[in-house]
């Protein structure tokens, strides 16, 4: 007999077997998700949950699809939480320490309370991070919120209204299109294509033929 | 540590013959050896698992047995109670899907000055191009041309790609890496500029661009706030269940249903873009799948009922890593980077019995027959699987390459207590990519008239296997190509006019007369993995 866990689904309690993921003891429980369902493998954010242990204090946030059930999990999906994004053209504006005031004002209100890290379900430092981009230090906000899956949950523990993932959305924008180090070879590669550098040696290849292709190809030299 | 001692001291094996296996350069294996691999293990090869149409335009040709069902299924829909008379929605473009290709097509799309809208069943974003970790490929460094980049990709799909599409494919790559830069994609570069690429099966130059290893992630929600930005509208939980025709048979809108309240909706275009991806999620084989929860190849029913034709439907990629414990990511994707950085695939002996950079329906037949033939695999709860060594990658490049080149991966295994610096993990193949898919011509569009498609939902770029990094690639440069065309397409077009849902009877009728009896329906839109009590 597998080893069984009690949960509350939204209050109600369900008998699931041990080891499944909190998304999986929901789909075991009977659940036909729609919402807060997406990848199912970490990277999407739609799967946002909160849940407390039974007789214990401490509230815990997670992505259901990365988290196993435990025994008296009481469990709430967040599938939708109203973040604001602003709406701004990426080739006007600039890497300065104004567009964040024009566009995110409210993080200049932050009281410091660290509720948003502590509720980062890929364990972020999200309220160093809003530090950063008070100050126009895009590139480190853009580091620090790098793997940001932009489920919300920080915005929903934050006294000031701040909308984190879509501040860190913008410094990471601003980061790669202005920030960021061009890329010399790039550029040159598609001047060259544009010039039709290659056009005849692609022609070549695609008239040979199959033959003479698998010829080059099985011999062709592999860098090191 | 592993909760299992088993797995602990059988990782002291791989332990013990590290610094060996690092040393070693296994052998590369000959065009011969790897056909009769494939012939003998590739889960492609397995007769038995396919079903021959005996409907529609691939009548006589073999499809996975899963899709064969969907694709000769009834609409969900009945033609009679559909009002086409009075859309809810009026656009030129439409675009079904919001994944990287749909959301590419409607950048490019509102670029050229037409109006543009994308519905999706989920969100916009949740699609597999989030989940692609390992990278993109572009030859855009200076030992490499996209002459060599087409020749790898050539040869890795085994000669079948149409060359038209490929060569689009690796001409049009550097622009598309250019153009995402310009939108704000972070990419790993050095301090030069210089970006940071690597290796990945079957490439014979250093062409993989990543971002860490949320390569996908970093461009899809690059790509989703643009659309915001532009005031693109999304329509999330919709879903498109028909293709509506107009009076001349040309691509008209189509027919789209609430996921919550099922409320059918009609939106008529001048041009549709089918961008909905793949199929994993119906579980080929009884395979687990990488996929995310939609791919459920709608766009393939969509596309088939309507009279697009399909190419290469039974070919499918298993990706050769994918998490073999623990269960609760059981079929998760290891990137293919955690290969490009050094980590080899070591057999239950501590033997590391192949390249690790060999294409992935090599590589994926090759774990298959470690674990089968040859007895060397190492039973996991779930099946079976051979490790993947990853700690190899730091004892090669030094403490620290882990965290900073494949974050996610270490979250990812992190959670369960396992720490991929220090322990190597199991893995065996996932179902991971759709090769084929709808049959488009090079400006994107399929055999219906103003019916286009893009990313994954199309077959015959790659051929019949594709390359690490060449899809990511793909629903960019396909994705814009079909926006860029559709649009075109639109602006010539006047307002459809007789829109009709004919081809739902039409296609009933063959069904009959090839004597299918079915209560299937599709699209299929969701997986159904809630328990019956």
């Amino acid at each position: 007999m597998e080893k069984m866990v009690n949960i509350y689904l939204f209050g109600k309690k369900y008998e699931v077997p041990a080891g499944l993921t909190i998304m999986t003891a929901m789909e075991y429980a009977g659940y036909q998700l729609l919402r807060g369902c997406g990848c199912r493998n970490g990277f999407c954010g739609a799967c946002a949950t909160i849940y407390r242990i039974k007789d214990k204090q401490e509230l815990h946030a997670c992505l259901a699809c990365q988290t196993e059930v435990e025994e008296g999990m009481y469990v709430a999906t967040l599938p939708f939480f109203p973040l604001v994004k602003q709406v701004y053209n990426i080739e006007e504006i600039k890497p300065t320490e104004q567009i964040m005031m024009q566009l995110y004002p409210e993080i200049y209100s932050c009281i410091g309370c660290n509720a948003c890290t502590k509720a980062c379900t890929q364990e972020l430092s999200v309220m160093q991070y809003i530090a950063h981009a008070q100050r126009g230090e895009y590139e480190a906000c853009a580091e620090l919120s790098f793997d940001c899956v932009m489920c919300g949950v920080c915005s929903s523990r934050c006294p000031a209204g701040i909308s984190h993932p879509q501040v860190a959305m913008l410094a990471r924008r601003l980061n790669g299109k202005y920030i960021a180090p061009e890329c010399g070879h790039l550029a040159d590669r598609v001047q060259e294509i544009n010039e039709g550098t290659y056009t005849s040696l692609i022609e070549d290849l695609m008239q040979k033929p199959i033959a003479e292709l698998k010829e080059l190809y099985n011999t062709r030299e592999i860098e090191k | 540590m592993y909760k299992i001692d088993r797995y602990n001291e059988l990782a002291k094996v791989v332990a013990e013959k590290r610094a060996e296996n690092a040393a070693l350069e296994p052998r590369r294996m000959t065009a011969e050896e790897k056909e009769t691999l494939l012939a003998t293990f590739h889960p492609d090869y397995k007769e038995g698992e396919f079903t021959v149409l005996s409907a529609g335009e691939n009548k006589g040709e073999k499809v996975p047995t899963q899709l064969a069902e969907l694709l000769q299924a009834h609409s969900r829909i009945n033609p009679d109670e559909i009002d086409l008379s009075n859309p809810d929605y009026d656009t030129d473009v439409l675009i079904i899907g919001g994944g990287g290709a749909g959301a590419s097509a409607a950048i490019e799309a509102d670029e050229a000055g037409v109006k543009a809208m994308i519905v999706t069943k989920l969100r916009i974003g949740d699609a597999n191009t989030m989940m692609a970790e390992g990278g993109i490929q572009a030859a855009d460094k200076p030992n490499d041309s996209p002459a060599i980049h087409y020749l790898d990709a050539f040869g890795g799909g085994h000669f079948a790609a149409k060359p038209e599409l490929l060569e689009k494919l690796v001409t049009k790559a550097p622009e598309a890496i250019l153009w995402l830069n310009k939108l704000g994609v972070e990419f790993d570069k050095d301090a030069d500029g210089t970006m940071v690429t690597t290796h990945g099966g079957g490439t014979s130059r250093k062409r993989m661009h990543a971002a860490k290893d949320y390569s996908g992630a970093e461009i899809m929600r690059t790509l989703r706030d643009e659309v915001l930005n532009r005031g693109i509208p999304v329509i999330d939980f919709t879903a498109a269940v028909e293709i509506i025709l107009d009076k001349d048979g040309k691509a008209a809108g189509a027919v789209l249903m609430n996921m919550e309240t099922k409320e059918l909706l009609v939106a008529r275009a001048k041009t549709v873009v089918i961008a909905t991806g793949g199929a994993g999620r119906l579980h080929y084989q009884g395979f687990p799948t990488s996929n995310h929860y939609g791919a459920t190849a709608d766009g393939l029913v969509l596309g088939y009922r309507v009279g697009a034709k399909l190419l290469y439907a039974d070919t499918l990629q298993y990706h050769p890593t994918g998490t073999a414990y623990p269960e609760q990511i059981f079929g998760a994707l290891v990137t293919e980077k955690v290969r490009s950085l050094g980590a080899k695939l070591i057999n239950i002996n501590g033997e590391a019995f192949m390249h690790p950079l060999e294409t992935r329906d090599v590589t994926a037949a090759s774990i298959i027959r470690e674990c089968s033939e040859r007895g060397n695999g190492i039973e996991t709860e779930q099946g079976i699987g051979v490790w993947l060594d990853t700690p190899m990658i730091e004892y090669k490049n030094g403490e620290g390459t882990i965290e900073k080149r494949i974050p996610a991966m270490m979250r990812m295994f992190g959670k369960y207590g396992i720490d991929i610096r220090k322990e190597p993990i199991l893995v065996y193949p996932t179902l991971h990519y759709q090769n084929g898919g709808l049959d488009i011509s090079a400006d994107g569009m399929t055999g219906v008239e103003n019916l286009f498609a893009a990313g994954e939902v199309v077959g015959g770029i790659h051929g019949r296997n594709r390359l690490m990094g060449n899809s990511l690639l793909d629903v960019i440069v396909f994705g814009r190509n079909a926006g860029i065309y559709a649009a075109a397409k639109a602006k010539e077009t006047a307002q459809p006019e007789g829109l009709t849902l004919e081809h739902i009877k039409k296609f009933d009728a063959e069904l009959n007369e090839a004597g299918i009896e079915t209560e299937t329906v599709s699209p299929k839109l969701l997986p159904n993995y809630a328990r019956k009590a």
